[in-house]
């Protein structure tokens, strides 16, 4: 769909309502916004401990507009493993359950719940908003921010890789997995309207630039996104029923001469000020390696 | 006739009566997890719902934690929901434990209660449960098999009540309860039908899941916003939950021809001058110690304590004014680390003390932590204890040690 009939009467209608607290330049929101306009009014929120507990308002206010409620850390996947049932056992079927978790709920405390409820084949939306920090808190290290990045609790930058959230889903044999770009509208909405149609398990990593903890200014969210992209530091797949590929944001990065340099992608950042030359080498040599594996998945035809 | 169709008398596990409870409670959903010894309450839902002879959700999901987080969902969506623990696995919901009565979600979960680790112990110790006090879910005791299966019922109906909206837990000794096998009453579906009415058609009535009538739930709070208020209403609600208790004690007796007495069940103690207060399935035990001792004329009795939140003083003080008591005992089966008294009971026993005439000889104390075997004969010794206390100012006794304010009892 282009931007132009997104912007249309289709998707006129919002679910999350403006006037919200989220900060100039949140990712979170965008995506959310964008992943409700296409799930529909149908819909029903889990949202585990993170910074969307508080952006959508202090009670009594609240800026979503379908059912939504918050839940403990670990417990995202788990509580909408128990909407799911019971809907199911009151004959309700034309309800879309998504759990809305940030990095820390979800690879971190909430993957052994995550991990149980794909496995169960449970019939709901995970999507993940990656802003590779625990932001709520005051942006703490987590299991996903990257090497060399400053954090509260790593002062002097991280001192280990990034965990790769959406290959440890894809290793569920799940029926969807998609790595998205939360800065693109139309990457959003195009697929969370591919997925609402599923059934089962349907997990989305989302890429969600954050500035006050990536240390960059409010305007600059989208130029993130896409250097981020355009550097291989993110990469945009998804894997349907096990068919793997790589989406077209994505594929001419495939080709690493086209790639930018991670150190341009780390320079426009506060979070890495303090990253040395080795340490730029070493992401880049981390970037490079996981583009490795994509070439040897394509090549395996799987 | 089908067991569906006509009451029935059971052998049937503490366990299995507690799975039959659901059955005929006709839960929407149940999650669990296992967890020794409950783990066979989750094994005979198992057969009642793969088996057709149960129409549920049951969500065998990976941890304890994720067994109340289910409850949280599923109960949010208007369904009836169920699930059994037992130690371990108690603390390691403690959280969604919270969860549950904060959102005012009426579920029921038995605990085929156990000791806490370490080291490993598996057997009767009522430490699990009590460690979920402060939860806001009322707190019950069953002592018999029969009551495991009708508490279920019972509590549904409680829960449920518009007035009240919270959860309910059934505890009983594991291995003593909820292994050893007793005949047990099932009344017809149909009965249970007209006791207990299915869940409203439209969700609960304060929070529901519905996109026709959506509502966020959670929200942050400040400190000059409501969160008091809302905790006030949780212990508004718990504190006069009693007189809902007792209706529906009443309903139930009349409906299915039992005799339960309400939060406290007297035995032998209209004139009682020594009286034994304990909970779950040793209440039982004791009334053969009292009947022991009252063959060599001694004026002694007990009190079952069935509901442990609330805690219900205002029966016990009525209760025990209408006896002549000089001597209390009040001997738990769980330990309170570092309290006055050693013991869950026995500390919030001095709520009911503070009513009553001064004089009255107390003597709080322990027993069977992990399992260990209380028989008639230490709680005939808690007697004479009691009694050495009140009539000489001290305890002499063989197996029992009075130390620091707590009554051990056949300790080594």
């Amino acid at each position: 769909m282009s931007m132009k009939e997104m912007l249309g009467d289709e998707c006129s209608e919002e679910f999350l309502a403006c006037g919200n607290s989220a900060c100039a330049g949140c990712t979170s929101e965008l995506a959310l916004r964008w992943a409700l306009k296409a799930l529909g009014p149908k819909t029903v929120v889990v949202a585990p401990a993170s910074c969307t507990n508080v952006y959508i308002g202090l009670w009594p206010a609240a800026s979503p507009t379908v059912p939504f409620i918050n839940m403990a850390f670990a417990a995202g996947a788990s509580a909408a493993s128990g909407i799911v049932a019971g809907y199911e056992a009151l004959g309700k079927t034309d309800i879309t359950v998504m759990t809305w978790a940030g990095d820390g709920g979800t690879v971190d405390i909430g993957i052994q719940a995550l991990s149980g409820a794909i496995e169960r084949g449970t019939n709901f939306i995970y999507a993940c908003y990656d802003n590779e920090i625990y932001a709520n808190t005051g942006t703490q290290r987590s299991g996903s921010t990257p090497f060399a990045a400053i954090t509260t609790t790593t002062p002097f930058g991280k001192k280990e890789m990034k965990k790769d959230i959406a290959k440890i889903i894809a290793a569920h044999d799940i029926p969807y997995v998609a790595v998205v770009n939360g800065t693109d509208p139309q990457d959003v909405f195009s697929t969370f309207k591919k997925i609402k149609e599923m059934h089962g398990p349907r997990f989305v990593h989302i890429l969600s630039p954050c500035p006050p903890g990536w240390r960059y200014d409010a305007s600059e969210t989208v130029e993130l996104g896409r250097l981020a992209i355009s550097s291989g530091m993110w990469i945009m797949w998804e894997q349907e029923n096990g068919i793997f590929s790589l989406k077209k944001a994505s594929k001419r990065y495939l080709d690493k001469e086209k790639r930018t340099l991670v150190r341009d992608y780390m320079k426009k950042q506060g979070r890495f000020s303090l990253a040395t030359d080795d340490d730029i080498e070493k992401i880049q040599e981390w970037v490079d390696k996981n583009w490795d594996f994509i070439q040897r998945r394509i090549d395996s035809g799987c | 006739m089908s067991v569906e169709d006509t009451e029935q008398t059971l052998i049937l596990t503490g366990n299995e009566a507690s799975a039959w409870g659901a059955r005929r409670a006709k839960v929407n959903v149940i999650t669990a997890y296992p967890i020794t010894p409950q783990t066979t309450v989750m094994e005979t839902l198992a057969e009642f719902v793969d088996s057709g002879s149960m129409n549920a959700k049951f969500v065998k999901v990976e941890s304890e934690h994720s067994v109340m987080a289910g409850m949280v969902g599923a109960s949010m969506t208007g369904a009836r929901t169920f699930t059994a623990t037992s130690g371990q696995g108690l603390l390691y919901m403690a959280e969604m434990v919270h969860w549950v009565a904060g959102t005012r979600l009426p579920v029921i979960t038995t605990i085929s209660s156990r000791g806490i680790a370490p080291p490993w112990n598996i057997w009767v110790d009522y430490s699990d449960v009590m460690s979920m006090r402060d939860t806001g879910w009322l707190i019950q005791f069953a002592s018999t098999h029969q009551e495991i299966f009708d508490s279920v019922i019972m509590n549904y109906k409680i829960a449920e009540n518009p007035e009240i909206m919270l959860p309910v837990f059934v505890a009983y000794g594991g291995f003593t309860q909820s292994h050893t096998s007793k005949p047990v009453i099932i009344p017809s579906q149909s009965d249970v039908d007209d006791f207990l009415p299915p869940v409203p058609e439209n969700g609960w009535s304060h929070v529901y899941l519905d996109p026709d009538r959506p509502i966020v739930h959670g929200n942050l709070v400040m400190p000059n916003q409501e969160y008091m208020e809302f905790r006030f209403k949780i212990h508004e609600t718990a504190t006069r939950v009693s007189s809902v208790i007792k209706e529906v004690i009443v309903e139930f007796n009349k409906k299915f021809g039992r005799d339960y007495q309400g939060l406290v069940e007297p035995y032998m103690c209209d004139d009682a001058e020594f009286i034994l207060i304990t909970i779950g399935a040793l209440s039982e035990q004791v009334k053969i110690a009292v009947d022991m001792l009252r063959e060599q004329n001694m004026r002694v009795g007990s009190i079952k304590l069935r509901y442990f939140r609330p805690f219900p003083v205002d029966d016990l003080v009525s209760l025990l004014k209408s006896t002549n008591v000089k001597g209390i005992a009040v001997i738990d089966r769980s330990i309170a680390f570092g309290s006055p008294t050693g013991g869950h009971v026995s500390s919030e026993f001095y709520s009911v003390l503070n009513q009553l005439e001064k004089g009255i000889t107390y003597l709080p104390g322990v027993w069977g932590l992990g399992g260990r075997d209380v028989t008639v004969d230490d709680q005939v010794a808690v007697f004479t204890d009691l009694m050495n206390l009140h009539e000489n100012g001290e305890i002499a006794t063989g197996k029992n040690k009075f130390i620091a304010g707590t009554l051990w009892v056949n300790i080594k």
